[in-house]
Parts: structure tokens; sequence; C-alpha cells
């Protein structure tokens, strides 16, 4: 059993009169501690299957088994409980909360998991330490860098430990030197064992994964794997 | 998410707007200031007689000329238009009654008061001995007027403090003749300071024997007359023997009013009660255009932080852990308006208090209670529809939105 199995995936956006197929027929295996980057042109439908991925959308046909249950059915606040649990988002624009502070944005998911305050603080400090922030806690993200507010959103996305980490074009709104950190950082963490699905437009951070699924037209065309990874 | 963690969280984030924040403040205090300032307003002036009233005392039983009809029209009314007058001889009648304590007959007028060149307009109270008593007012010197029969005109007079120290400065005035009218008077006791009710300030009067008065006044009628009772349970029955007793004296016709302070006070407590209420419903109005003013800042905010809102719902969190976020926030801002109206309404009253001192204008506790609790209630219930709308957004729609 993959951890993640996607059957028959079609998404179709009613705009108007005129219909959007952003995927069409979308089949996909991927096994937990993958590395799998998404690329394909503007409006393949790379974010739409993303969203899907991380329960934030719903497919109008086809099933979606995650970690062998199927989570297509399940109520919007059961999927917020699996999102909450098994999956961390890192978005291109960062999405952290303006007044919050680093620290706070860190332990928004604990603090949405009902985490008592003395465990968050703990793991929130950890965390910190571990992006290398711990100076830039009490900042707010006005006050970062992008680099570090990317940071903060990684370091947000895995508070929870999730199985699965989400990231749309994550280094879209960084420079060359710094997207490659944030790169590497992303790398680690899923060679730490965490399964991580990259949307990117940059080829060379393809290049990086083991396997890339290349979309067009809402539909997979290519999907490549490399027997060994870069070293 | 914990309760004290959605708490913590509204609250940022009702502080992260400062603008926003203070202008609904404003709005929900200026509302709850209000209710609280009218209804002090509203119910100081219904203290304000009632205090006037209670200065009569419990046991008493007020005796008018004429019949003021409140139970419909019966045909003696058609009968006899011009009732007959209460006379003393009534006021005897009434202090023969069992259950009659004291009675006090009273003949009011306005004359001139001359001392020595000294001249001033004056109101003079003809009445008998017990009056003092009735109206619980103290004498400062000499005696009040002597214990006689209601017909005995006798040429005394007890004069006001106001009076005495106008007309006699440091002088004594026990002993003294006065000019009343074309009436000469010797002045027998001056009152005590103070004492007031029903409109008249005992510092400002002249009280003679009642016959005295109807003579000046060239007149048999009384203005009214005061019946104390034996006790506040003698008051029903005493009024019964007493009506039955004037109307078997003026051919069995109900021609008179008995008035009690109770159904006084009463009358004018409800008058002044539903003024106040009246008031106070006007003053919720603002609250509930603070309230819609809460449901739009509240929609504002929701806009606002679409892209949070989606964020919240990527990172795990549920539609009710967004909605109580929201709601809390609303309920927050109303807290900090009602709390800030309460204390603006406070000080308004204290102004009025300030600029009116003979108004006790304190608000009462309900209407302070309920305009908190309409505050709290309306931001609530105005809260709940922009906290669904925020909870039911699309994430992914959130999310774009920047
Ligand atoms: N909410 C939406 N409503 C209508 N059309 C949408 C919506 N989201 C995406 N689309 C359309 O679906 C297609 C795929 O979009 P998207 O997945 O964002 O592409 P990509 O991320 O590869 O650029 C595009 O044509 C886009 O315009
Ligand atoms: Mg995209």
């Amino acid at each position: 059993m993959a951890q993640i199995e996607l059957d028959g995936i079609n998404r179709i956006f009613q705009l108007g009169d005129s219909q959007v197929h952003a995927l069409r027929d979308v089949s996909l295996r991927i096994e937990a501690g993958e590395y799998v980057a998404v690329m394909g042109p503007s409006g393949s439908g790379k974010s739409t299957l993303l969203n899907l991925l991380g329960l934030l959308d719903r497919p109008n046909a086809g099933h979606y088994r995650l970690e062998g249950r199927d989570v297509t059915t399940l109520s919007a606040d059961e999927q917020a409980a699996v999102r909450s649990a098994r999956i961390g988002f890192v978005f291109q624009s960062f999405h952290l909360v303006p007044r919050l502070t680093a620290a706070e944005n860190v332990a928004l998911p604990l603090m949405l998991a009902g985490i008592p305050p003395q465990e968050r603080t703990s793991r929130v400090t950890q965390a910190l330490k571990d992006f290398g922030l711990e100076p830039r806690a009490h900042h707010r993200p006005e006050e970062l860098s992008g680099g570090q507010r990317q940071r903060v959103a990684i370091a947000r996305a895995t508070i929870m430990r999730p199985a699965l980490l989400l990231a749309d074009e994550p280094t879209g709104n960084l420079d060359r030197a710094t997207g490659q950190e944030v790169t590497a950082l992303l790398e680690d963490l899923n060679a730490a064992g965490m399964t991580l699905i990259v949307v990117t437009h940059d080829p060379s951070m393809g290049e990086r994964a083991r396997r890339r699924v290349l979309m067009e037209d809402g539909a997979i065309q290519h999907d490549l794997r490399r027997d060994a990874a870069p070293s | 998410m914990s309760p004290a963690d959605t708490l913590r969280f509204a609250t940022r984030a009702a502080l992260g707007y400062p603008l926003r924040t203070a202008l609904m403040v404003l709005a929900m205090s200026i509302g709850v200031a209000a209710v609280v300032m009218l209804t002090a307003l509203g119910d100081g002036a219904r203290r304000y007689v009632v205090d006037e009233f209670s200065a009569l005392g419990a046991n008493l039983l007020i005796v008018l000329p004429g019949r003021t009809e409140t139970g419909g029209v019966n045909p003696g009314s058609f009968v006899s238009s011009t009732p007959r007058d209460l006379t003393n001889d009534d006021a005897a009648a009434l202090l023969r009654l069992p259950l009659v304590l004291r009675v006090a007959p009273l003949a009011v007028g306005n004359s001139e008061i001359s001392v020595g060149g000294r001249l001033r307009e004056v109101m003079v109270v003809g009445t008998s001995a017990d009056y003092l008593d009735i109206r619980g007012f103290g004498v400062a010197s000499g005696q009040f007027l002597p214990r006689e029969d209601f017909g005995r005109a006798s040429a005394v007079a007890v004069i006001g403090e106001t009076i005495r120290a106008e007309l006699f400065g440091n002088q004594n005035a026990i002993g003294r003749m006065i000019r009343l009218g074309d009436h000469r008077l010797r002045v027998i006791g001056t009152m005590g300071p103070a004492g007031r009710g029903l409109g008249m300030n005992s510092d400002e009067l002249v009280l003679v024997p009642v016959a005295t008065a109807q003579a000046m006044f060239n007149t048999n009628a009384l203005f009214r007359i005061m019946v104390e009772t034996r006790g506040r349970e003698a008051l029903a029955p005493a009024q019964r023997q007493l009506e039955a007793l004037l109307k078997a004296r003026r051919d069995g016709e109900f021609d008179f009013t008995v008035i009690t302070q109770d159904a006084v006070l009463g009358t004018f407590d409800r008058i002044l009660g539903a003024l106040t209420l009246g008031v106070a419903g006007i003053a919720a109005i603002s609250l509930a255009v603070a309230g819609i003013l809460v449901m739009n800042v509240m929609l504002v905010a929701v806009t606002q932080r679409t892209g949070e809102i989606g964020l919240l719902k990527a990172l795990g969190a549920s539609g009710r852990a967004i909605r109580l976020a929201f709601l809390t926030e609303a309920g927050l801002l109303s807290l900090a308006g009602a709390l800030a109206g309460f204390a603006l309404g406070h000080a308004g009253a204290w102004a009025i208090r300030l600029a009116f001192p003979a108004l006790p204008a304190w608000p009462p506790d309900w209407a302070v209670a309920a305009a908190v609790g309409t505050a709290l209630g309306t931001g609530l219930l105005f809260g709940v529809m922009p906290a669904r709308r925020a909870a039911a957004l699309d994430p992914v729609q959130a999310l774009m939105k920047r």
C-alpha cells in the first residue's frame, strides 16, 4: 500500500458558462518518504493537484486514499483533523500571520491542535533552534528577510511532525541563493523520512528530486524516476 | 483549540487592528452610555417625585373637595356639578372617628406680611395644632398653634425660618406683632429650618389657625383635610369610616376625594417608571445600531483576514475553532464597548447630578445590567453571521486571496 493513491481524479472548475478541466483522470502513487517534484507550465494544474493532496480541495470524480484510508468522503472537520496531524504546507507567499511573532506563527498548529502551552513552548524553541531562527523568535514577519520568513513557514509546517510535506513553489519569491538554502532545508526534512512533494518552475530544483511528475493541461505527461539521489 | 487560546488569539486579533477596534468600542460605548445616562435621568426624576411625596408620612389620608372620577361615570356626577365645600365641621367630625389620631384642616392662600415697614408676599396656611406632627415639622422657638376648636380665629401666627430672618433679623420674633393682610397677629413661634414636601417649604410659610385664615380669605371652605390614622393597618378601615361619615354628612353624596400616599406614590412611580423604561428602550435602539456596526466591522475583518483564515484551515483548524475565534473577538469588542460605555454613562450621570443637584440621577441597577447585557448580546448575535462566513470560507480560495 502506497502512502498516497490517486485514482481517476478529475477536477473541473465552473467559470460562468465555461468549464475549466484543471485535472483530467489523474492517477498517481507515492510511497512514504519519496521526494517528488511536480513540474509543468503555468495553468497545467499543479497547484490544483497539490491542494487536493493536502485535502484543501475535493475532486469532482475519482478516489484519494491517504495511508490506506479513503479521505475524499470525510467531512470538512475530519479532513481538518487529518491536515492537522499528517500534512504540512509551505506556500510561495509564506502566509505568515503579520501580527504574530515568528515563535507564535510556528506555534499556531500546536495551538490549533490543543497542545498544552508548556509543551508548545519547548517544541517551538527546539524548532526555531533547528531552523536557525532562535535570534528572530520574537520578531514579526515584517522584520524578517524572505528566507527567514520561509524558514519560519517551514518550521510551522513541520512542527506537528507530519508524514507529508507539500510545498507550492516554495522558492518562487526568493532569490537564487536563498532559494537553494530553502530547498536544502526541505531535502533535509525528506532525508529524515518526511514525504516531500514540491511544485516548482525551477528546472534545477526539479533535477534534484528523485521523481519528477510533469504535468500538462491537467494531465500527467511524464512520471520520471531516478534510481539514485545525487550526492 | 483551548478556550484560553481562543481568547488570547481573539484578543491579539482585536489589538492587531487598533482603529477598527477603537471605532467599534466607541459605537458600542455610546449606546451603553446613552442607556445608562437616560435611565439615570428618568429614574432620578422618579426618585425626586417619590421622595417629595414620601415626606408626607405613611399613615396619611388626604381629603379633597370634589370627586375625581376614576371608575367611569355614575349618575351622581351629572346631578351635582359643583361639589359642596369641606368645612371645619367636617374636620371636627373626622377627629371623632375612633381610628383617626390627628386631623389638620388646611386653608391656603397668599397674602402680604409686614412688620415695621418691611413688606413681603407670603403663603399663608391656616391649619391646626396637629399639622406639626402630621407633617413632622419642628418648632425652633416659642410654640406651635394652640390646640383649640377649629372654629376659633385666634390672632396668632407661627412663621417660617426664612420669613423670620427677613423680617426680624437678629431680634427675637416671639411676642412681636405682625400685619398679615388686614389682620394683626402675634407671633407665638418660629419653625425649625427645612421641612419639605408637596412643593411647600416650611421655611417660607406663615401658619395661622384655620379659622383665622378663612376669615382672612373670606371663605368657609377648606383646601383639604389631612387625616392621620392610628397605624398603617388602620389606613384602609379608617378610609371606609371616613368616607361613610362624610357621605352621611352631605346627604349621601360622594362629592369628595380621598387619596393616600400609597396611591399617589404608586401612580407617579408607575408613570415615571414607564417613562424611564421608554427612554431606555429608545436608547437601546442605539445599541441595535451598534450591533449592526459590529456585524459590518466583523465582516470587514473576515474579508481583511481571508488569507489568514485560509492558512488556519490549511494548518488544521476546524470550522468550529474559526467560528469561535471570530465570535470571541466580536464578544470581546462588545465587552470592551460595554465597559467603556458603563464608565462613560456613570460619568454622564455624575455630570447631571453636578448640574442639577436636586435630581438624584443614579442609573438604576437593572438599566446598567440590561445595557451591558444587551451590548454583549447584540455583539455576539451580530458576530455570528461573520463568524459563520469565516468558517465557511473555501480554504483554497481564501489562500489565493492576499
Ligand atoms: N478556483 C478556480 N476557479 C476557476 N478556475 C481555476 C480555479 N483554480 C484554478 N483554476 C484553473 O485551473 C487551471 C489549473 O490551475 P492551477 O492548478 O493553479 O495551475 P498551476 O498551479 O499549474 O499554474 C488553470 O486554468 C486555472 O485557471
Ligand atoms: Mg500554481
